[in-house]
């Protein structure tokens, strides 16, 4: 199968007066559609600049990034980007917040209106359409920010710690929540975490990084012994402690 | 929210009962300074020639009033003001957003920005009538002078103080800087820009009195000045009590906006 994405020998460095510090190093790795891809690593270590310079926010140094097989347009439509807080916007009500990316596009039309109405009515979130953010619980702007990132239909989503800013028990069932969404409309997705059990629960692979400079240490494949896998569920299986020491282990490793 | 317990009407009418004191005990003060005052010139403890006093200020104010003196002075100054005002919140806004949008011209523009904004500028009054004339235009120009600097650099800093994951919100969402300032930097500077006007409006009466001690016919600053060049003191006391009338209602009418929009935006 093709890949949907792929990295190849990235590698990239932030520079102040104080000096250089590198961040990225010779980094690769190929995400496959439909597949559910989280990347660890100890904090720091540069995770979010690797989700940057995939959306284009900012250049890679060195190394290349591969879009279905092509070096990765500027601004690519099919990609979206789920932000660590929801950055909702308090001035606008809840429809106006998720339908902001079809805004900016352009792509107010019926079809995406329509999709947009579905994902809020399935979601829970319709009769909150015209509130404030304000007036929501976290988990419910939490699955509002991920409807705005949907909105605009992306085929890679790229998702930057998005439930670290909630309370333990909303994070367990808003991760839950979400990775069934993410399943449910059939989207490829690169998580991005520093949390072990939040990756073995919702991945199919997970990619262990070094400390900075990151580089690619370890690539997991998750399978679990359960019918129906959910994040929750998968929590449960017996596989999910032996994942759990295999990847705590690389994690703490010193070479 | 339950709006019919009675210890939440008990609660709201103890609210009210403190805000009606707080209001009797403003008006009792300014009572009680006009008495002491008009006590005080009555039995010759000062000198009501230099002093005034209530009562002669009051009779003063109704023989403008008659012959329409008072109108015309308060109109002008009131127009220069919100003229100058009206200008200060335009070219205010739009130079800030231009400073927003280059960093660099930002940065070489910074510290003549810092220069003009601390000079007093009562001191470029005199070289305005020279280079503009002693008319309106001058005294608008001078209202805009005292405000403009400051109003800039405030602004500026709120704009680039606009949450930058906001901003990043919007190019991941795959929009322009133009979407940046449009959708997220101006919302979201609102309520900053309101505060900011509520201090302007009360900077630009301050400059406009200014060009009318040096350069004007009319208004109250003119008469500040004729009044107290022909010794008619009660003139210029009347003219100041008149101006802090001014200045407060500018600044309720400011305030008034503010609350309109706060409504508006939780309706």
């Amino acid at each position: 199968m093709e890949p949907l994405l792929e990295l190849k020998n990235i590698s990239h460095a932030y520079h102040t007066r104080g000096g250089e510090t590198t961040a990225l190093s010779n980094l690769s790795f190929q995400v496959f559609p439909g597949e559910f891809l989280a990347l660890i690593g100890p904090s720091g270590c540069g995770k979010t600049t690797v989700l940057s310079i995939i959306a284009g926010l900012i250049p890679a140094e060195s190394g290349e990034v591969l879009f279905k097989g092509k070096p990765m347009p500027k601004q690519n439509k099919e990609l979206g980007y789920m932000l660590q807080k929801d950055q909702l916007f308090e001035w606008r009500s809840i429809y106006r917040n998720v339908t902001l990316g079809l805004e900016l596009q352009k792509k107010k039309d019926p079809e995406s209106l329509f999709r947009v109405k579905k994902m809020l009515q399935e979601y829970g979130l319709e009769p909150f359409a015209n509130a404030k953010p304000s007036e929501l619980s976290g988990g419910m702007r939490q699955r509002a920010a991920l409807i705005r990132t949907l909105a605009v239909d992306p085929e890679l989503l790229l998702l930057d710690e998005p439930f670290s800013a909630l309370d333990y028990q909303t994070r367990l069932s808003v991760c839950d929540d979400i990775a069934s969404i993410i399943k449910k409309e059939n989207k490829t997705a690169i998580l991005v975490t520093h949390d072990l059990s939040e990756a073995i629960s919702v991945a199919d692979r997970v990619i262990v990084l070094s400390s900075r400079p990151a580089t690619v240490r370890r690539i997991v494949p998750i399978s679990v012994s359960i019918p129906d896998r959910t994040p929750m569920r998968t929590r449960n299986a017996p596989e999910f402690k032996d994942y759990f020491n295999l990847l705590w282990k690389e994690l703490n490793r010193h070479e | 929210m339950n709006k019919g317990s009675s210890l939440q009407e008990a609660y709201l009418s103890r609210l009210e009962k403190q805000r009606r004191k707080i209001m009797a005990a403003r008006i009792l003060l300014a009572l009680a300074f006009f008495l002491l005052w008009e006590t005080a010139a009555d039995k010759n403890w000062i000198d009501s020639f230099f002093f005034s006093s209530p009562s002669r200020l009051a009779s003063l104010f109704l023989s403008m009033w008659r012959d329409g003196s008072l109108f015309l002075h308060v109109g002008i100054t009131l127009t220069e003001t919100l003229i100058s005002f009206a200008l200060v919140v335009f070219i205010g806004l739009a130079v800030s957003l231009l400073l927003w949008l280059s960093d660099s011209v930002f940065q070489v523009l910074e510290p003549y920005l810092v220069i003009l904004n601390s000079l007093p500028k009562s001191a470029l009054a005199p070289l305005l009538i020279v280079w503009l004339g002693a008319n309106q235009r001058t005294i608008i120009v001078a209202g805009i002078s005292v405000a403009i600097f400051g109003t800039i650099l405030n602004l500026y800093t709120g704009f680039t103080e606009t949450s930058r994951e906001k901003i990043r919100l919007i190019y991941t969402l795959h929009g322009t800087k133009k979407d940046a300032l449009i959708k997220v930097v101006l919302p979201s500077t609102v309520p900053m820009i309101i505060s900011i006007m509520k201090v302007n409006i009360g900077l630009c009466l301050v400059g406009v009195v200014i060009g009318e001690f040096i350069g004007a016919r009319n208004g109250l600053g003119y008469l500040i000045i004729y009044g107290s060049q022909v010794f008619q003191l009660d003139l210029v006391i009347l003219s100041i009590l008149i101006l802090c009338l001014m200045a407060m209602l500018l600044y309720g009418g400011v305030t008034a906006a503010e609350k309109l929009y706060h409504r508006r935006q939780h309706a």
